[in-house]
Order: structure tokens, then sequence, then C-alpha cells
């Protein structure tokens, strides 16, 4: 069987839905977060496939400005973890429910 | 068939790999599969002749990100390392990216442009390559989201230094 779009297509959707139930199940703010990236990985690969089946770059250059926004969005995130731990002395997103989420 | 055969050790890594960051108790493996997904995955790129991305995506995300997200790990210490306490959100949570899987899949397998797309070398002029093809489209007529990427990266970066500032 040879490799068609589809069987991009088909991994990039199971590691977007593995990023997503990491999102969901976990406590951890810092797993969370990596979750979020194994989602923006999977966009990438989608990128990726696409560049390559429509035989044009753009794809491949949204990558670069999808892999900058996350590395802005890792940075932000992070920080904003490491003052919320100073503050609460917990990253437990069970625990931080003072506006009653 | 050697194509496929790298493409489906790649996948089961990559699948494996994003499996344990999301199912380990400990930030750390978590990181450290993390890691795992980021090989797999820029071995994807270079199979889908993307080779420069694949080099970005070793150096910036393996490089950068996962070293930052092991910096914040092991600065925290956090004990609350597993899942929530509630059965019924967890299986409400693996339900909801379940219905999103399929969802995709078959949108996927319901269109033919996507089943008979097909995955191949990308074919260069005469003394082009991949980077060279790449830098001439990203600094000609994506040159300016370039610049303001950049400016993003520097209000990131300022911002980062303004939150985790002990005032």
């Amino acid at each position: 069987m040879e490799l068609t779009l589809a069987h991009y297509l088909i991994l990039s959707a199971v590691i977007f839905a593995l990023g997503m139930t990491g999102v969901l199940i976990r406590k951890n703010l810092i797993v969370m977060f990596m979750s979020l990236e194994l989602m923006l990985n999977a966009v990438n690969i989608n990128l990726a496939a696409f560049s390559n089946y429509l035989q044009d770059m753009t794809g491949q250059i949204f990558i670069v400005f999808v892999m900058a926004v996350a590395a802005a969005e890792a940075a932000v995130g992070l920080a904003l973890i490491i003052s919320l731990f100073r503050n609460k002395q917990t990253i437990n997103a069970e625990e931080l429910n003072i506006m009653r989420g | 068939m050697m194509a496929q055969v790298a493409f489906y050790i790649l996948a089961v890594l990559a699948v494996v790999s994003a499996l344990g960051v999301i199912t380990r108790e400990n930030p750390v493996h978590s990181a450290l599969w993390m890691l795992l997904t980021f090989f797999s995955v820029a071995g994807i790129f270079v199979q889908l002749g993307a080779e420069f991305v694949a080099a970005i995506q070793v150096l910036v995300y393996a490089g950068a990100i996962l070293v930052l997200y092991l910096f914040v790990v092991m600065l925290l210490n956090p004990r609350a390392g597993g899942f929530i306490r509630m059965p019924a959100k967890y299986i409400i949570g693996s339900a909801v990216s379940i219905v999103v899987f399929f969802q995709i899949a078959i949108t996927v397998w319901s269109s033919g442009i996507f089943k008979n797309g097909t995955i191949g070398p990308l074919p260069y002029a005469e003394g082009m390559n991949n980077v060279r093809a790449y830098g001439n489209v990203l600094f000609t007529k994506y040159l300016v989201p370039f610049e303001i990427a950049s400016l993003l990266l520097l209000v990131a970066m300022i911002g980062a230094i303004v939150i985790a500032r002990k005032d």
C-alpha cells in the first residue's frame, strides 16, 4: 500500500487527539502545556503533508510561524505558571478554583 | 517499500511517545517522552521532504522549548503530577477527544482527494534544494510575517520576564 496524504492526516489526527486527551485529563498545568505542544506538532505534520501534496513551500513556511508562536506561548505560559506557583504554592488545576471554575 | 516501513516506524514511535507524555505521572518522564515525539515528528518531516523544518524542529522544540519545560519542572518540583481525580471527567475527556479524532478521520477517509493524494519528493529546479527554495520564499513573499514573528518573540520575551519577575 502506497503512502498517501491520508496516512499523514490520520497520524496527525491521532497525535492531536492524544494531546487533547492530555489537556482534558491531566491536572498538572505543566503537563497540560506539554499536551498543547503535542497538538501544535500534529498541526505541523498536517502543514508539511499538504505542502508536499500541493508541491508548494508555503506549508513549510507556516510551520516555522507555528513554531515561533509555540515558543512564545511556552515562554509566557511557563512564566505564568512560575508566578502562579509563587503565589499559590500549587500548579494543580483542580486546586486553582478561586474563580469557582 | 522503504518509505512505508520508515513511515510506520516513525508513526508508531510518535504515537507511543505521545501516549507516554499524557500517561506518565512524573512530569520529567512526560518531558522525556515528548523528546521522543519531537524526534519522530522530525523524521516525518524528513520523509515529507521538509529537511529544513526537521532541523528546526530538533533545534527549537527539542533544544529550546523542551529544556524550558524541564527547567520549570525542576524549578517548581511539583508533587501534583497525576490525573484529575474524578473518573467521570476522565471518561468524558477521553470520549470527547475520541469523537474529535473520528470526525477528522471520517472527513479524511470520505474525501477522495486525501485518499488518492500522493506523497513524494518535491521537484526542485537545477541547483535548488529544500533550504534554498525555503529561503527564497521566506525572505521574499513572507518577509513581513517573518519580521512580525520576530516582534512576537520579542514581546513574549519581555512579557515572560515581567510576569515571572519577583516584585
